[in-house]
């Protein structure tokens, strides 16, 4: 069986049809396992969301430990008492809030449009966290989290996540030694909104200035972690009216 | 009794050592570069490389006689990106913690030189099961170099192997730190891996001379 693999018509044809075989492969799988992704992705945005108000597993000093996608429903509808989306300083509950993409929310803004930004209120041992969605960009792609704070606009807990930061050096974004830096930080400077820079040279490798709005960087990382510093800024900005309403200090 | 021929098994000795994918063929030092700054990282990488090498060797090998040569390379790239898709798509849905873990070497994977050159120089020309040997044997290479890579990056550079504190703390300055040992920073980025790499490819050719190339 001696095809002429030269021929023009011979490569047309091929190019087609494997274009056709490959794309209804890659369909068809993605859709047979999208119900099932779907799933597994809201368990995440559960798991992210209770970590950012100190719903964790961790122990000790080691990695981030999540509550596991077996009970994370259970823990989900226990400790976030109110899910909020916010027009203006005005927030009327919204059913199933976290799941809205604040990614496409941000772009409506951009756009000049109405949006829904969501906003979650979660209580434990009686203090309440007030847990913002946040989204922008690394280095290579989009970063995003989740940053609980109280009356006091005292950062309770973070959460980032990255699609595709440098593994070892941007990635470490979603490690607990940087994470955990921003426990007990303040994002206010006085009256401004100034959130939480993540700053070179700040000198403070065990965090214990926790008035000076600045986290100790990650060694080559510094355009993730300007990142993630312009993404508390941008989305304290749209939370802002919001935050004024409930602030104490 | 040998379980493979002797001209099998140099397929996978070699790209060990004296044919190694990246200090002999010079193939996939990007990755080498980007992502050996630590030790965790390189093993995942290069356990997804032997995955994604060894299959698809096989995949390219198996339709060697059907591709028209004039887009070989296009169906090449279509074998390997759709290969990575999949296998991430059903990490997913099936191992979702794994896959978070993964999701950030499947561009890296895609775009791995080794991936294509091994499909180029010997998948193309070879039956499936010397493919198939080939391609482990080049990925085991790959991932040799990545975890020394790795394992000097990351002790250098931040004290630690697989984020365990092995020289001490540096913060609290206990371990070699109380004596005044310092972190390297420069290890953590890029082009301490070309250096590294660069020590490797030295150490390796003045072991074997037959390697240096004639000016």
């Amino acid at each position: 069986m001696a095809i002429n693999t030269d021929k023009n018509s011979y490569t047309v044809i091929f190019a087609v049809l494997m274009v056709v075989v490959v794309g209804s492969l890659l369909a068809f799988v993605a859709s047979g396992l999208k119900p099932k992704i779907d799933e597994n992705e809201r368990f995440e945005k559960q798991q992210n969301i209770l970590y950012a108000m100190g719903v964790n597993n961790n122990e000790g000093e080691g990695d981030v430990s999540f509550i596991p996608t077996t009970e994370v429903e259970d823990e989900f509808s226990k400790y976030i008492t109110e899910q909020l989306v916010l027009e203006g300083s005005e927030a009327v509950e919204k059913e199933n809030a976290y799941l809205i993409d604040v990614q496409k929310e941000l772009a409506k803004i951009k756009k000049g449009e109405k949006a829904e930004l969501p906003l979650l209120i979660g209580e434990k041992d009686g203090e309440k966290f007030y847990i913002i969605p946040m989204y922008g960009k690394g280095l290579w792609d989009a970063i995003w989290g989740y940053l609980s704070v109280d009356e006091n606009m005292e950062i309770k807990g973070v959460y980032f996540d990255h699609r595709g930061e440098t593994p070892g050096l941007g990635a470490n974004i979603k490690q607990r030694f940087f994470m955990d830096d921003f426990k007990g930080e303040s994002i206010m400077d006085g009256n401004t909104y100034a959130g939480v820079n993540v700053a070179k040279g700040n000198n403070d490798p065990l965090n214990q200035d926790k008035e000076d709005n600045a986290v100790d960087a990650l060694a080559g990382a510094t355009i993730t972690g300007n990142g993630v510093s312009a993404m508390i800024k941008e989305s304290l900005k749209l939370y802002k009216p919001y935050l004024q309403t409930i602030r104490t200090n | 009794m040998a379980l493979l021929s002797k001209k099998d098994a140099n397929l996978i000795k070699d790209p060990l050592a004296d044919n190694n994918p990246i200090t002999i063929q010079v193939l996939g030092i990007c990755s080498a570069l980007a992502i050996t700054a630590e030790l965790k990282a390189s093993v995942v990488m290069a356990i997804s490389v032997l995955f994604v090498l060894g299959v698809g060797n096989v995949v390219i090998s198996l339709i060697r006689n059907i591709i028209p040569a004039k887009i070989r390379i296009i169906v090449q790239l279509v074998v390997v990106a759709a290969l990575v898709i999949i296998v991430d798509q059903v990490l997913k849905a099936f191992a979702y913690e794994l896959s978070k873990t993964l999701s950030v070497f499947v561009g890296l994977i895609i775009t791995n030189c080794i991936i294509m050159g091994r499909f180029e120089a010997f998948a193309l020309g070879n039956g499936p099961w010397k493919a198939f040997l080939d391609g482990i044997g080049n990925a085991l290479g790959y991932g040799i170099i990545l975890v020394i890579v790795g394992f000097f990056r990351e002790l250098l550079g931040s004290g630690t192997l697989f984020g365990m504190k092995v020289l001490g703390d540096p913060v609290a300055k206990t371990g070699l730190y109380s004596i005044g040992y310092e972190n390297n920073g420069f290890m953590i980025i890029p082009p301490a891996a070309l250096i590294v790499v660069g020590i490797i490819i030295w150490v390796q050719r003045s072991k074997n001379r037959a390697l240096i190339e004639e000016a």
